[in-house]
């Protein structure tokens, strides 16, 4: 057995008992939904910290940033403005998410949007929503997992099997509690895997100026006209609505009700971008993948044909980490995507079990019957996501989940505009939403699924725009004039909600 | 819950603009000059702003104290 592999099986085998043991850590009363699901509300800042930066930079964005570097170059980084302007949002709109879920017990945004706006067929399209667009993204950290297992050398089904078994059998015992726990390894695994990478690795490559020599020109920065695709234009369209994106996300808005007070939310909107600060790192290593030239090394060449660019990191760290060291930015990558995938089957068993089980299946069942659902939905979601994977569909994960950005922001109306205003419609909410899902969902489909920006034509002028951003645009605009119209010819719906609820 | 209810908007908050706006407005950095020790301007600009941001978020979370 390889030194990598010897300690990647360790790292493994350690946080697997850490799962287990999470079961007991600050026991709660795991028949309770808020206990299994959200950790009893009581995660202060720091395990915060931790759990939304194992939960938010997955394992499949610490392969596939630096591989959009890697193949594109500069378009590639708008990952890092994104990951930044993102916490301005965490700061102002979440601790009141936070607030009112406290205040009324809710444990899903489509709570929320259920109590909010009074409208049970809104909360179901919200529900809906979350969970399909986060299934793909669980199907990814699949495949964040495979690529690392064929760089140390580990082909065929049953190691992802077993490694999801593992999984699937924690979450179910422990609930949120073992990815929390787990996610202080995994970043502690992280951080010393980058650190390690960008003192080494530029040293041996010979310095940044020669790291850049090797990026093509015209990858080098974007196009001077502002307008061209890519561009200036798309690029800053594709850094804000993902940021708008990110803590609508089911899972994000899993670990901001965690919390256990509004402090920890904001002192985690300051200290999170830490994190950001080390994918805008880890996203130079496409360009030093690129120096190193491992894409035309015979060694690799079979990785590279299965996994494409994904495998860029994965080689740069085999040909230039000891076989030790190997390992422990393996089991960093491969445990990366251990955490979050616990968390977002955790938090679309949760939308089922809250909005869909309970609200139209059994609206009488018991708190301990909910949590039972909710329990045996997280193994089916996982389940799914394996099938997914081993089905050889990881292509179409891909295309899906570049649609989940599209479909996830149309929750904006309801959620983000929702947490400050009750003038909105529910009506009128629900068919903005239908036509951003529409629009969204065309404009991805006219490249093929492949690109999400998609280039509008107003008169004769073309802009190139994120589809997520333009169709956000679309729904908000229709879910303003039928408010507008509905409100002055219907009676407003109860909100189950109070101003005081929100601070 | 301490605290009026109302939505807490203070002037220091528009200090927020000043990330969003220099993240966003694209032009202000798409160039290869001054590099650093080699980093061309376009990258070492965005994570020297993601470092800014922070800062940023964190005297108008000094200001806002722990509310």
């Amino acid at each position: 057995m390889s030194a990598a592999l010897m300690v990647f099986i360790t790292l493994f085998l350690l946080v697997t008992v850490l799962g287990f043991y999470a079961s007991r850590w600050r026991a709660g009363d795991m028949s309770q939904l808020s206990e299994w699901g959200l950790g009893g509300r009581r995660f202060g800042s720091i395990i915060t910290w931790f759990m939304l930066g194992g939960d938010l930079y997955t394992a499949y964005t610490f392969v596939a940033v630096p591989a959009l570097i890697f193949a594109g170059g500069a378009v590639g980084f708008f990952a890092v403005p994104y990951a930044a302007i993102a916490y301005i949002l965490m700061y102002f709109a979440f601790p009141r998410l936070w607030s009112v879920a406290q205040a009324k017990g809710y444990v899903t945004g489509a709570d929320f949007v259920r109590g909010r706006f009074g409208s049970r067929s809104l909360a179901l399209a919200i529900a809906l929503t979350g969970i399909v667009a986060t299934m793909p993204y669980i199907a990814l950290q699949l495949v964040g997992i495979e690529v690392v297992l064929a760089g140390l050398g580990i082909h065929g089904e049953w190691p992802l099997i077993i490694a999801f078994i593992i999984l699937a059998a924690y979450t179910y015992a422990s609930g949120i509690r073992a990815p929390a726990m787990i996610a202080v390894v995994k970043d502690i695994l992280i951080y010393a895997t980058v650190i390690a990478a960008i003192i080494v690795i530029p040293a041996e490559l010979g310095g940044y100026t020669k790291i850049f020599a090797a990026v093509p020109a015209k990858n080098l920065l974007l196009s001077a006209n502002p307008f061209n695709n890519p561009g200036m234009f798309s690029y800053a369209t594709l850094a804000l609505g993902s940021a708008l994106a990110l803590f609508l996300y089911p899972h994000a808005a899993t670990g901001v009700m965690a919390a256990s007070s509004r402090v920890a939310i904001k002192r985690n909107a300051v200290a999170l971008p830490a994190y950001s600060l080390v994918l805008g790192l880890i996203a130079l290593l496409g360009f030093m993948a690129l120096a190193a030239g491992v894409k035309t090394m015979p060694q690799y060449a079979g990785a590279f044909k299965t996994f494409g660019n994904n495998f860029a990191v994965p080689a740069l760290f085999l040909q230039m980490f000891p076989g030790w060291f190997v390992g422990v930015a393996f089991a960093a990558i491969a445990i990366g995507a251990l955490v979050p995938a616990a968390i977002m089957s955790i938090a679309c068993a949760n939308l089922f079990t809250r909005n869909i089980y309970r609200e139209f299946v059994r609206p009488d069942c018991s708190p301990a019957h909910e949590s039972q659902v909710a329990k045996i939905a997280s193994l089916f979601v996982k389940l799914g996501a394996l099938v997914f994977i081993l089905e050889g569909q990881s292509k179409t994960a891909i295309e899906l989940q570049l649609l989940g950005g599209i479909w996830i922001i149309q929750t904006l109306p309801s959620i983000l505009i929702g947490l400050y205003s009750r003038w909105l419609n529910g009506t009128a909410l629900l068919i903005g939403w239908a036509c951003g899902m529409s629009a969204g969902t065309w404009m991805a489909a006219q490249s093929g699924f492949k690109a999400s920006v998609y280039v509008l034509h107003i008169g004769s002028f073309a802009l190139p725009c994120y589809a997520a951003l333009s169709s956000l645009l679309l729904n908000i605009v229709v879910s303003f004039v039928l408010s507008f119209i509905f409100n002055a010819i219907s009676a407003p719906r109860d909100d189950a909600t109070i101003a005081e609820d929100y601070v | 819950m301490d605290g009026k209810p109302g939505r807490g908007f203070r002037a220091i908050h528009l200090l927020l603009i000043v990330p969003l706006a220099a993240q966003l407005w694209v032009p202000f950095y798409n160039h290869a000059e001054p590099a650093l020790d080699g980093v061309p301007f376009f990258y070492w600009y965005q994570i020297l702003w993601v470092a800014l941001t922070a800062l940023c978020l964190f005297i108008v979370y000094r200001v806002d104290g722990a509310k």
